[in-house]
């Protein structure tokens, strides 16, 4: 005897948390009919391995059919094949979208085209995420790239409208496509300390400081690209360090400020100028894209990197940048208080971030 | 008994050589009450235009890529009712069109509105090529001719393509102004109500009963049509849905008229189905009963049995007032006799009456027996007037079921290949009118006049087609039936006076009523409608009993006879006393036959089925005693026929009557002489057999108090009887010896263990499965001994296709135990996918076996999973279910998408059995979205911010638990940090319960918006591409659940009761990758509140149909 046919359909679609989990993370239904015994699943209900595998198979076909809709998740919310609780959609829509830190970082800033996805093997074979779960991770990238990328408004609530993602899920979606879209370098081997949470963070900061819709939002508004004026005008910040008056006058209002205040002042001290050329050279080179891909590399190795060897704790960083910061405001002849404030809080914020003690 | 019965069976078998004249008598049947309706064909004068249907096709969304090019599509729309089409614009390059159309006018007679469906075609424009269609939706225009119901529809509707499936959806808006009074040639019977309900439906009370309505209509399948060979798979399968759509229509048509014809206003217990004969048609049959129902002015009264007004009661009451009102209404019988002289050509196989009682002679009541006598006379004569006293009801008014007699049922086998003239239903008539008939003469056998709980059914393999049907003999109320209203139940307890006989007699005359009151109270009518007994009284003459039966007295009122056990097809009357709980029980058998072809084929099946009928029987009756119970309801048996196999299916449920003495237990016998490791094995058995017992009357509370023998009078069995071999055919023999092997002091069932059958029984009996703890099943409405029901529910359609192989190697009991394990494994999966509503029952567990071909089993499911609470208390309104529903109560006072909420918090209520820390989670939020004022004001904002707390907590496995815990103050701080509200999460998609039961729990039916009664053909080419056989169905089922939900909720409703699945035909061809699928369904769409906010509801309702459906009420606007 041979079961030709087995499916069981509720009005109300029963959804399995834990089989849609092993869906998404790509195992096969004979795999996750394997992993769910091992769970114990046929001790806690009395059931037969059979049994087991009819209900897997019966929820591997919903979630089939269902996954056509979850790539536009309003289509979800609207349609009549399957009637789901509210609850239960956006548990569908949120889990489909949720993606797994190993798998992000590795995709993190590279471009999300044909060729990056014929790499996904090698991602799936380092990362012992399976292939199927890459790629719809990998293509959830893609979808929500092609959505919003051309979208006028902020780039979070774009997301959101589109792929009804929770709050937190929609903003690390704006960084992937924001380091998609800016292709940041994020996986040289110096990176690899850095989490995705990091990453996000930074985004965040660059989307809300430096796009153009950061600095008025008038309808033409995209926060996807960078601001391109705002790039050109950085190297007006080479003030700092061309002039010497300037950087000294800069320095000693620092050093004042912070006088007996850091553990790491007199190497703060000696180091002001390199660090004070680190943070304005790299302002100044942000009007080339391959600078631009190269900022988070850069703001490693030029500041973290030196920081680090001199053993400075993040609230020594905090403090100078503070005060760094702060002191141009005090400097007369230095004429571009909004462009450094508008460069250095963004920075400021994104090192903090990165400056793992 | 059971040797007698079987006998009985058999000789009633149509001789072989009547087949040659097939047909050949079927004019005998056109009876009077033919005559009185319209010919067929007619089109004799007819009123023009006596309505206009207008229809408005707003937008379509979701619609398929058409154009590769592009990735769009150029749709337009084909609206088209009749022979008049019209057509849209084509709105150029969008998948989401908004055709805003005006709105297209249909003139047309309300005989084509009953007949025919709307039917919306959209269409993909090409300049070059034709047209592509993209699918269709048929709108049944019925429910908007009832006076009642809502005069207009709207709302998405699914595009349905036969190949493809459902592709996007459409927004229909759909009117329909009828003009007055223009019936007079009665071509029409617009207005008249169906109900799927078996009941009377909630919001209706009964003015009259008038009895049983059938009819049928014939037409050539377009399938095997000549043209079915040069047109596509797709055109074929359309012109079969609408020749449906439309038979339905005019089947539907036809009763109506019938309805009329007798004076009533609605059909109750509605049921059609359609025979897919081949080569020789397309059957739609279908039968209800005839009613007279008045809305309840006030729905709110519904609640209440219908016995509310004492001014009417006795302004109504026959008593000795008004004798005559009472009689006149007797001579009202709408139908006159014609009973056509019975048939005796073709294969008749009429089983048996199958009731199990022991044989019972001795006084009767009392002073009860002349007067007995009287009653059935005069009952008689209220019946006589019936055709046939047929009921398809199977819950009744308190009072109205006076006795019930067993189960009565009929079987026949038929050539479809011998239809004289098949295009016409004469043939077809006749064949049921002689099942009808037969039914009837069993039913009188039993002492009763009236068949209820009765229902009708086919099974075809190739040219043979058995045709069945069952009911409950019974005893009626006589009154009940005439110009009375049901809210009778309460008069017996007035009219019961003791000179009461006597003044009746002095009159010299025997007023109708006079003698139903009298002799009902001294039947114990009344006593029976405070003790809940009556119905198990037996209305059959003790002395002259139409078969062995066992009585004792009733062991509630102790006046009365009744049998040991009870048999029925019907419900669980209300009144009816019940200890402990019940379950279902199944009976499975499998025979093999030889495949032959023809007349030997009949012959084979023929002779087959008395024996399995019996089979089915005693399996059912072993496995009741075993579950420790003395009655069946709900039973339904049926047959499938292959082409070389037979099965049987009984499905019941079985109950502790308090009634019925406790049954005795089951004795193993073993052959003799024997020798002591045989004895050894009989007695291990035997031990097996007893604990089990016990364990089972643990596990459904059977605690029956204590009787002690002297107060019920001697049982006075024969002794040949008293220890009935409840054996099977192979020892029908008379001289088997005497067996006495009493279980105590009870009758035991002996089962003997000297043949291979016997072996089997024992196995079968020994090897099902006990429902998994926190689960209770059964195949009628709800479970007695629970009524503390949540209001979470979830209706399910499961369906199972297995292959035999080589079935002919197998044997019989190798097949019988394949097609029991194929059962039970399915219950099994369906407790374990419903594990999260436990403590939960199924309800109305409908199983429907088939054969499609060689060796493929098809078994399908259709049932409701109910929670309710463990604790026993009673159902109070807003649920007694601690934090939780307490949380969703507040939640559903305070917004407006209950249903929604309260699913999801029922839903979870289940999982948080197994995490606590989940549930706190849900209550808090809830709790949150109660306190939040935001919500009362925005019930948009409220809704995204519901997705979005949900969201939160379930985001990344990691955030789940703190999230609730510090919820309140960073989700807020996100959301402003945006700086708009998101507005497109607001789903316009009305939730739809779908439920088989004629209620819902913890909610009133205000509305019922008329019939639902849908037929779908899905087929494809691309099996495996679709995902398989199980892949193809999965879908298919799920887009006939959403296809019913949408015209319900266009029609304003929100639930489907009395839903029931009536056939899904699957034929599959996996070599060419093909398979075909055909489901036909039916329902009663409604509109209902949940009690908890019946009040608030009741002063907003007035005539506004309640904001019914939220969401379709957006898209009117």
């Amino acid at each position: 005897m041979a079961v030709e046919l087995d499916v069981f359909v509720g009005n109300t679609t029963l959804i399995d948390e834990d089989v849609y989990q092993l869906w998404l993370d790509g195992y096969s239904a004979g795999d996750a009919v394997a992993i769910r015994i091992k769970r114990g699943i046929l001790e806690q209900t009395g059931a037969s391995p059979d049994v087991l595998e009819s209900d897997t198979m019966d929820h591997y076909r919903t979630f089939q059919m269902l996954e056509r809709l979850l790539h536009s998740p309003p289509k979800l919310i609207n349609q009549l094949l399957f009637q789901t609780p509210p609850s239960m959609q956006s548990m569908l829509i949120e889990k489909y979208y949720t993606f797994d830190e190993p798998f992000v970082r590795e995709v993190l800033g590279k471009k999300l085209s044909k060729g990056t996805k014929k790499d996904l093997d090698d991602v799936s074979a380092k990362t012992g995420i399976t292939l199927k779960s890459c790629r719809r991770q990998f293509d959830n990238f893609k979808r929500v790239f092609k959505v919003v990328e051309e979208m006028k408004g902020p780039l979070v609530e774009n997301i959101q409208q589109n792929f009804l993602l929770s709050d937190q899920l929609a903003g690390d979606y704006a960084a992937v496509v924001f380091f998609a879209n800016n292709r940041f370098e994020t996986g040289k081997r110096k990176l690899q300390y850095l989490t995705f949470e990091d990453f996000a963070l930074c985004a965040e900061q660059l989307i809300q400081n430096w796009t153009l819709g950061a600095v008025d939002s008038n309808v033409d508004d995209m926060d996807v690209d960078l601001d391109r004026e705002f790039l050109q005008d950085l190297k007006d910040l080479k003030v700092l360090i061309t002039d010497k008056d300037l950087l000294d006058q800069h320095k000693s209002l620092v050093c004042t400020a912070l006088r007996g205040k850091v553990s790491i002042f007199n190497e703060m001290e000696t180091n002001f100028k390199n660090l004070s050329r680190a943070l304005i050279n790299i302002a100044a080179k942000l009007i080339h894209t391959k600078d631009v891909r190269d900022l988070f590399i850069d703001l490693v190795e030029k500041y973290i990197e030196p920081c680090k060897s001199d053993h400075w704790t993040s609230s020594d960083v905090g403090a100078f940048l503070t005060q760094y910061t702060n002191a141009a405001r005090a400097l007369d002849a230095f004429k571009h208080q909004a462009l450094w404030e508008r460069y250095m809080c963004t920075v400021k914020s994104c090192i903090l971030k990165m400056y793992h003690d | 008994m059971g040797e007698d019965a079987d006998r009985g069976g058999v000789s009633s078998v149509g001789v072989a050589a009547c087949i040659q004249r097939p047909g050949s008598y079927s004019f005998l049947f056109c009876g009077p009450w033919r005559l009185v309706q319209p010919c067929r064909q007619s089109t004799g004068p007819r009123a023009t235009m006596p309505g206009k249907l207008k229809a408005r096709i707003v937008a379509g969304r979701h619609l398929p890529v058409m154009d590769r090019a592009s990735d769009l599509t150029d749709a337009f729309v084909e609206v088209k009712f009749g022979n008049t089409t019209f057509k849209t614009d084509v709105y150029h390059k969008s998948l989401n069109p908004q055709w805003n159309s005006e709105w297209f006018k249909f003139e047309v007679d309300d005989e084509d509105l009953q007949d025919e469906p709307l039917q919306i075609t959209v269409l993909d424009h090409d300049t070059y090529s034709a047209n592509d269609a993209i699918g269709k939706v048929y709108i049944d225009i019925d429910p908007l001719l009832s006076n009642e119901a809502a005069a207009s529809l709207s709302g998405w509707f699914p595009i349905y393509d036969t190949i493809h499936g459902i592709r996007g959806e459409i927004n229909v808006m759909v009117k329909v102004d009828l003009f007055n009074d223009l019936n007079r040639f009665r071509q029409s019977s617009c207005g008249v109500k169906f109900f799927c309900t078996t009941s009377i439906p909630k919001c209706y009370k009964a003015v009259t009963i008038h009895g049983f309505v059938e009819e049928l209509v014939v037409n050539e399948d377009p399938e095997y049509q000549w043209i079915d060979r040069i047109r596509t798979p797709r055109a074929s399968n359309e012109a079969r849905q609408r020749l449906i759509s439309l038979m339905s229509g005019e089947l539907q048509r036809k009763i109506g008229l019938k309805v009329l014809e007798m004076g009533g206003n609605a059909v109750v217990g509605y049921l059609q189905c359609f025979d897919l004969e081949g080569e020789s048609g397309l059957v739609v049959r279908a039968i209800g009963t005839a009613c007279t129902l008045d809305k309840l002015s006030n729905a709110a009264t519904s609640f209440l049995p219908p016995c509310s007004s004492p001014s009417k009661d006795l302004k109504e009451s026959p008593l000795v007032h008004q004798p005559s009102h009472g009689c006149r209404s007797t001579h009202n019988s709408p139908i006159h006799t014609a009973t056509g002289s019975r048939l005796t050509q073709n294969f008749s196989v009429s089983v048996p009456t199958l009731i199990f009682t022991g044989m019972g002679s001795g006084s009767g009541g009392k002073d009860g027996g002349p007067l007995k006598a009287l009653y059935r006379q005069q009952t008689q004569s209220a019946f006589e007037h019936r055709e046939f006293p047929f009921f398809t009801l199977t819950t009744f008014p308190p009072g109205f079921l006076v006795h019930v007699g067993g189960v009565v049922s009929a079987r026949s086998v038929k050539l479809l290949d011998r239809i004289h003239n098949p295009d016409e239903p004469e043939t077809r008539d006749a064949w049921w009118a002689e099942i009808r008939q037969e039914i009837k003469s069993h039913g009188k056998a039993l002492g009763c006049h009236a068949v209820v709980g009765y229902s009708e059914s086919t099974s075809i393999c190739e040219e043979v087609c058995i045709l069945s049907a069952s009911g409950t003999a019974a005893v009626l109320n006589p009154k009940m039936l005439q110009d009375c209203s049901m809210e009778g139940c309460s008069e017996h307890r007035l009219s019961r006076q003791p000179s009461f006989f006597s003044t009746g007699s002095e009159k010299g005359e025997f007023d109708f009523f006079l003698q139903c009151q009298d002799s009902a109270s001294l039947l114990g009518l009344d006593d029976a409608s405070s003790l809940g007994c009556s119905f198990c009284h037996i209305p059959y003459d003790e002395l002259n009993m139409p078969f062995p039966a066992h009585l004792t007295y009733c062991y509630v009122c102790r006046k009365q006879k009744v049998p040991d056990v009870l048999f029925t097809t019907i419900e669980p009357p209300l009144e009816a006393a019940i200890t402990g709980k019940g379950c279902l029980i199944q009976a499975r058998l499998c025979r093999q036959k030889k495949k032959t072809q023809g007349e030997a084929n009949a012959t084979a099946i023929s002779n087959l089925l008395p024996f399995m009928e019996y089979e089915l029987h005693t399996q059912l009756m072993n496995k009741l005693k075993l579950r420790g119970m003395n009655a069946l309801f709900g039973l339904r048996i049926q047959i499938a026929v292959g082409e070389n196999m037979l099965m049987g299916l009984a499905s019941a449920t079985g109950l502790y009557v308090t009634a019925l003495p406790a049954p005795g237990g089951i004795q193993v016998a073993g052959k003799t002489p024997s020798d002591s490791s045989y004895d050894q094995h009989i007695a291990n058995i035997q031990k097996k057999i007893n604990d089990l017992i016990v364990k089972n009357r643990e596990i459904y509370e059977i605690n029956p108090p204590e009787i002690l023998d002297e107060l019920l009078g001697s049982p006075i069995p024969e002794t040949r009887q008293r220890s009935r071999l409840f054996r099977s055919h192979s020892e029908s023999s008379d001289d088997v010896p005497e067996l006495d092997l009493s279980h105590g002091k009870k009758d035991a069932f002996v089962l003997e263990i000297d043949d291979t059958d016997a072996v089997e029984d024992i196995q079968s009996l020994l090897t099902d499965a006990s429902t998994p703890s926190g689960f209770y099943s059964c195949n009628t409405e709800v479970m007695p001994g629970i009524n503390n029901w949540t209001s979470d529910l979830q209706m399910f359609t499961s369906v199972r296709v297995f292959r035999l192989n080589n079935v002919t190697s197998l044997t019989s009991q190798g097949l019988n135990k394949t097609f029991s394990d194929v059962c039970e494994n399915l219950l099994k999966t369906l407790y374990f996918k419903l594990r999260s509503m436990v403590p939960c029952c199924l309800c109305h567990v409908n199983f429907n076996v088939a054969l499609p071909e060689d060796e493929l089993i098809q078994v399908a499911v259709t049932a409701v999973a109910l929670t309710f609470d463990k604790d026993q208390t009673p159902y109070i309104k807003v649920g007694t279910d601690k934090t939780l529903s307490r949380a969703s109560a507040e939640n559903e006072e305070q917004l407006q998408f209950t249903l929604e909420l309260c699913m999801e918090s029922q839903a979870t209520q289940s999982t948080a059995l197994f995490s606590p820390a989940k549930a706190a989670d849900i209550s808090e939020s809830g709790h949150l979205q109660a306190v939040s004022p935001a919500i009362q004001t925005d019930r948009c904002s409220s809704w995204i911010e519901f997705i979005k707390q949900k969201a939160q907590t379930i985001r990344r496995g990691s955030i789940k638990t703190i999230a609730s815990l510090d919820k309140a103050s960073p989700l807020a701080e996100a959301h402003a940090r945006h700086r708009s509200p998101i507005s497109c999460a607001t789903s316009t998609v009305t939730v739809v319960e779908m439920t088989p039961l004629s209620f819902i729990p913890g909610a009133k039916i205000i509305k019922y918006l008329g019939i639902i009664n849908m037929f779908f053909i899905r087929e494809t080419t691309s099996l495996r591409e679709e995902g398989g056989v199980s892949g193809f169905l999965h879908a298919f089922i799920a887009e006939v659940f959403a296809m019913v939900r949408a015209h319900v909720a266009a029609l304003g409703g929100n639930a489907v009761v009395s839903y029931i699945m009536k056939q899904c035909v699957f034929m599959e061809n996996p070599n060419k990758n093909q398979a075909q699928c055909l489901i036909n369904v039916s329902g009663d769409a409604v509109n209902f509140v949940k009690e908890s906010d019946v009040e608030y509801a009741s002063t907003q309702a007035q005539g506004s149909g309640l904001q019914a459906g939220n969401g379709s009420g957006d898209i009117v606007a």
